[in-house]
């Protein structure tokens, strides 16, 4: 179970929050130049990283604003929490096989 | 070959104290190269390479398996088998899956305990009413059995059922599939193990797959925990590790893995003769033959490869499941754990191709993989020995969700996945 400190709110259960999966997901800026191939990348593939992985969240019980987190995904290690818009912290980003 | 096992061999190695029973599989140490590589040693990967050997005579086949045989999600699913799906490719895979079911235990000569005890969904709301009457009739017209069970006949068929009105989850009507059931989920894969062996099959254990080579867009062998090991074709079939495995042949994948909570009960007596889910609530439970209540429960909403399962999913199912059963009440539970499943966004498997040449993947099972294990070892076998897919699985391509032709089974295949 996760305690995510949610940047406004301070640190809370998991349950409190939904969640967004992948972080950093750019919307493309002329969608109808896209193949259907670009649009398969943008809406289906995702990188589901064993390790560390840029994630968003939604603190739905609460402040319901969204934020980036950055958690280890076998040891679910909470490495850094930023707002969205901000680049990622700079962090050891290696997948485990 | 190994011992056929009988009831002769049975009395013949009860006079020896059962001493002298051979090994069901060798522990080989891998050859230089194979024909044809298998990634994963659980029910997939075991009976594609049963299906390669005996339906397509390709006996120079190495399976090769992170940790034990059947220890991934082979080991930790909720072992309920049923075919009852919405869509008709969808319908035409699982249900040739539950005819292979039919007769696995005489095919591998090992007892898969099969047992079609019925699958019964709840329906607890108009919505879940009219949901299960529409998939009740596409299952029909599929020559799926299916069939309508009003609240009298349901407290008929699951006498420990509440249906005293006025609970959480009333329940206006289920959907029954009397040919589905439940099966021992390990000697599914030991079962697929010793008669993929017996025809020549590697099994190689404790070998981590660490990379593809890849020469000019085609495979050519695994680099492994043991070495490399050359292969004319690679086959992937490992449920959650597939993103991993893709990444490290240079592709991406539409998959979320996240963990699929199971928990079983203190053994009591027998109290419960059919597999009961609900859709709603996510909760699925059956008693199995140690008297253990199996409890399927809900996964957690966010990417993960821990497998173990977060509370607050344990607690929500229990809580349903109580509501349901409120003789369960004070049941103990003595394990809890997590599988970690590949879910894909239409919630339908991708079963064939990739963007490399001679490479195959089987994943995005997501919660329905046990299931479908024959099937899927089956038709699997057939693309990579064709390198083209089987007509069953041409549907579940990689490349659907480039042409949009999804086949979206979310909450459509009797459970919310």
């Amino acid at each position: 179970m996760l305690l995510i400190p949610c940047p406004y709110c301070g640190p809370r259960s998991e349950e409190e929050f939904s969640y967004g999966n992948e972080a950093h997901i750019a919307r493309p800026k002329a969608p109808e130049k896209l193949s259907d191939a670009e649009w398969a990348e943008y809406l289906f593939m995702r990188s589901n990283t064993k390790g560390v992985f840029l994630e968003r969240w939604m603190h739905a019980q609460g402040c319901r604003r969204w934020f980036n987190v950055a958690r280890d995904t076998v040891s679910y290690e909470i490495l850094a929490v930023y707002e969205m818009g901000k680049k990622p912290p700079k962090l050891k980003m290696s997948t485990k096989v | 070959m190994p011992t056929r096992y009988s009831i002769f061999s049975l009395l013949r190695n009860a006079l020896g104290y059962h001493q002298d029973w051979p090994e069901a599989w060798r522990s080989p140490e891998p050859k230089p190269s194979y024909e044809v590589v298998i990634v994963g040693g659980g029910g997939h990967g075991l009976a594609t390479a049963y299906y390669l050997a005996k339906e397509h005579g390709i006996t120079d086949v190495a399976v090769i398996e992170r940790g034990w045989l059947g220890g991934g999600n082979t080991g930790r699913n909720t072992t309920v088998v049923r075919s009852n799906y919405l869509w008709d490719e969808s319908a035409a895979l699982y249900e040739f899956a539950l005819k292979l079911w039919e007769g696995l235990s005489q095919e591998l000569n090992f007892n898969v305990m099969f047992s079609q005890r019925g699958v019964l969904n709840l329906a607890h709301n108009q919505h879940d009413l009219r949901e299960l009457s529409r998939r009740i009739n596409a299952n029909r017209l599929n020559g799926v059995d299916s069939e309508f069970l009003g609240p009298a006949q349901i407290k008929q068929l699951v006498p420990l059922i509440d249906l005293r009105a006025g609970g959480r989850y009333p329940v206006l009507g289920g959907s029954l599939q009397r040919r589905g059931g439940t099966a021992r989920h390990d000697a599914v894969a030991w079962g697929y193990a010793r008669g993929a062996d017996a025809r020549g099959v590697d099994i190689i254990q404790e070998c981590p797959v660490t990379g593809f080579r890849i020469e000019a867009g085609r495979v050519t062998g695994v680099e492994t925990g043991k070495g490399f090991i050359g292969a004319k074709k690679v086959a992937i079939a490992v449920a959650g590790h597939s993103s991993v495995m893709a990444e490290l042949a240079g592709f991406r994948m539409p998959v979320t893995s996240v963990p699929l909570q199971a928990l079983v009960s203190e053994p009591v007596k027998p109290a419960l003769d059919t597999v009961v889910m609900s859709n709603a609530v996510h909760a699925y439970i059956s008693q199995s033959n140690k008297g253990e209540f199996v409890i399927g429960a809900g996964a957690d909403k966010y990417v993960g490869y821990a497998q173990r399962g977060s509370l607050p999913v344990t607690e929500e199912t229990l809580a349903a499941v109580c509501e349901l059963f409120p003789s369960l009440r004070r049941m103990r539970m003595m394990r809890q754990w997590g599988g970690i499943v590949d879910t894909c966004p239409d919630a339908s498997p991708i079963l064939g191709k990739t963007p490399v040449g001679g490479l195959y993947m089987n994943c995005g099972w997501g919660t329905g993989g046990f299931k479908s294990t024959p099937g899927s070892g089956w038709v699997y076998a057939h693309t990579v020995a064709h390198d083209e897919p089987h007509e069953l699985n041409a549907p579940f391509t990689l490349d659907r969700f480039r042409t949009g032709y999804l086949i979206d089974e979310h909450g459509a295949a009797a459970v919310a996945h």
